[in-house]
């Protein structure tokens, strides 16, 4: 395409914002595509790990977007699940060093999830439906905008999973003693993964309930 | 009676279509059918009469419970005036049980049906009985002293996650009263075993611990005798402990034909043969216990006649229910034997079995398919 027949699209246009923001809520990968629930229950019984992972998604996601999104002219499509997982690896690899050098608690307490996200589908799932067949900058607004929808519903699992079975949030104790002098006690059952899928179930019902478009007719 | 009638007659037209309350019909609707029976019946279409419909079912459920009810309120007496080492008449005991469960049969209540009309209201559909039995199941399930925010909320979740979300009632994949307890084991695990709560206010120097826990830790010297067991004169869950109670509300299910006798007596049999089994392997003291004193011990005479055989959440084909009831029977045992961290099995064994009847049916089904095909061709050819 050349400058003289078409004028340049602006970074910010409305078409460039709606890549971030239909993945937020109209295309959530987690409450409406339903991928990456497996990381959604496992991180998700504190609020800090929780951030955390979702900050390392974010770059992972954003930075292999934009790669492949530039090699994808010259992969070979035989080769290119390899490629991108090849990128996607070397990134999450980056990310837990980064992590391991700088908040090693918070690294100890992901221990494997953070090597995991190489297996998010979300991630393969975006690279091959979007990042091989559009251009850099749109890859990585796509790139951040999934892996905030997918961020989003894990920092409020983690919210509720944090507050409900430990009384804290990032650790400072909200839930004030007065309660448990009177004989409020912490659930343990929202410690365990089976009330992760059930908030994220609640999240679900919650978003179809005010978006009617999400809703199937039959 | 009438006055009520009366009452309800007076208010009815403000409620139904053009009245002022039109929105809130569901909830009037809940009231009137609490009273009475309601006059509305199908006039097109062909349909089965029949004098039983959900209100008779939940009502015989009830009466089937009402002995185990109240001999576990008689009980939770006895047992907290035998700790505290007293001895009074029949009817004190009684009442000091009757005042201990009242509160949590009224949250139980007022909680499940509170939420049940307000679904109701939302989705603007009648209110059915599907709570009436669940909201007393689950009182006799929990230890006497369990606190009542717990109930409320347990129940709350049991009948929004169990029920509800599924349809409400009859869609329900796992049972309402299990899924409360479920909720409450996982949640409040010091309120809900261990050997401090299956007595009310009970000395610290007694033990109260329940047979199951006194075998789980492998202490056998401490076990009530088997006559005990089968009255019901030890700790545990109120409705649980009285194998001989249940059992006359075992005979009132299946004279009337509300319960199936299949899946009864398959629980029955699978527990024992899964004792047996054990008996004969008799590797440590838990599995020499005798076969038989498994059916006693716990709640597993009360889920096997009050939580297995509900109808919504087992399995609808005939063949379907001896292996269903089978399985429940002998997971329980497993559980309970082998698993140290659940000293009953049998709340989970039927839980596990409930998510897989629609499974079991589907195979009895396509078994059945195939089996009348092959005779189909065997006849053609």
């Amino acid at each position: 395409m050349s400058a003289g027949t078409k004028e340049r699209e602006p970074l910010f246009s409305a078409k460039n914002m709606k890549l971030i923001k239909t993945p937020i809520n109209l295309s959530n990968p987690i409450t409406v595509q339903v991928l990456g629930i497996c990381s959604a229950l496992a991180v998700t019984a504190k609020l800090k790990p929780a951030i955390v992972l979702t900050l390392s998604v974010i770059v992972v996601m954003a930075v292999s977007n934009v790669v492949i999104s530039l090699l994808r002219n010259g992969l070979p499509p035989r080769i290119r699940i390899i490629v991108q997982l090849v990128v996607i690896a070397s990134m999450v690899i980056l990310v837990d060093q980064v992590l391991k050098a700088f908040v090693y608690d918070v690294s100890k307490q992901l221990s494997v999830f953070v090597g995991l996200i190489i297996t998010n589908c979300i991630i393969m799932g975006r690279l091959e439906a979007f990042a091989m067949g559009n251009k850099p900058w749109p890859a990585f607004l796509d790139g951040i905008g999934n892996a905030l929808g997918y961020g989003i519903i894990l920092i409020i699992v983690a919210f509720f999973r944090e507050l409900l079975g430990s009384g804290t949030l990032f650790d400072v104790q909200v839930i004030p003693q007065a309660f448990y002098d009177f004989g409020y006690k912490n659930n343990g059952f929202v410690i365990l993964s089976p009330m992760a899928l059930i908030v994220v179930g609640v999240i679900i019902w919650v978003q179809r309930f005010y978006t009617r478009e999400l809703i199937e007719d039959n | 009676m009438k006055a009520l009638r009366n009452l309800l007659d007076k208010q009815k037209p403000h409620f139904e279509k053009g009245g002022k309350f039109e929105k809130l019909h569901a909830a009037f609707d809940s009231v009137e059918t609490l009273f009475y029976v309601p006059d509305k019946v199908t006039t097109k279409g062909s349909h089965f009469r029949d004098a039983i419909d959900m209100k008779r079912t939940m009502i015989t459920v009830f009466i089937a419970l009402i002995p185990a009810l109240l001999f576990g309120m008689w009980n939770i007496g006895y047992q907290h005036f035998l700790s505290i080492g007293e001895q009074p008449d029949f009817w004190t005991m009684f009442f000091y049980g009757f005042f201990k469960m009242l509160p949590i049969i009224i949250v139980s209540y007022g909680v499940g049906l509170g939420l049940e009309i307000l679904f109701a209201q939302i989705r603007n559909h009648e209110v059915n009985e599907g709570f009436f039995v669940s909201g007393l199941l689950i009182p006799m399930i929990v230890p006497p002293e369990i606190p009542l925010w717990q109930v409320g909320v347990a129940v709350a979740f049991a009948v929004i996650f169990g029920k509800e979300v599924f349809g409400g009632t009859g869609m329900n994949i796992v049972n309402p009263a299990l899924t409360a307890r479920a909720f409450l084991f996982f949640a409040y695990p010091t309120d809900i075993s261990g050997d401090k709560v299956w007595i009310a206010e009970k000395l610290d120097s007694f033990s109260g611990a329940t047979p199951l826990g006194n075998a789980m830790i492998g202490d056998f010297s401490n076990m009530p005798s088997a006559m005990d067991m089968f009255m019901g004169t030890i700790p545990g869950s109120v409705g649980e402990t009285s194998t001989l109670m249940i059992l006359i509300g075992a005979v009132i299910l299946l004279l009337t034909g509300i319960a199936n006798w299949r899946i009864m007596l398959t629980v029955f049999a699978g527990g024992y043969i899964m004792g047996l089994l054990f008996n004969l392997w008799g590797a440590n003291a838990y599995m020499e216990v005798p076969a038989w004193q498994h059916l006693i011990m716990g709640g597993f005479a009360f889920g096997a006649v009050f939580m297995a055989t509900d109808p919504v959440t087992g399995t609808q084909t005939t063949k379907g229910m001896y292996y269903y009831g089978f399985l429940i029977g002998m997971i329980a045992v497993l559980i309970r034997v082998f698993n140290p961290a659940y000293p009953e099995g049998m709340m989970l064994a039927i839980l596990l079995l409930n998510v897989f009847a629609p499974l079991i049916d589907h195979y009895v089904i396509a078994g059945n398919i195939k089996r009348r095909l092959k005779r189909l061709k065997a006849l053609t050819n």
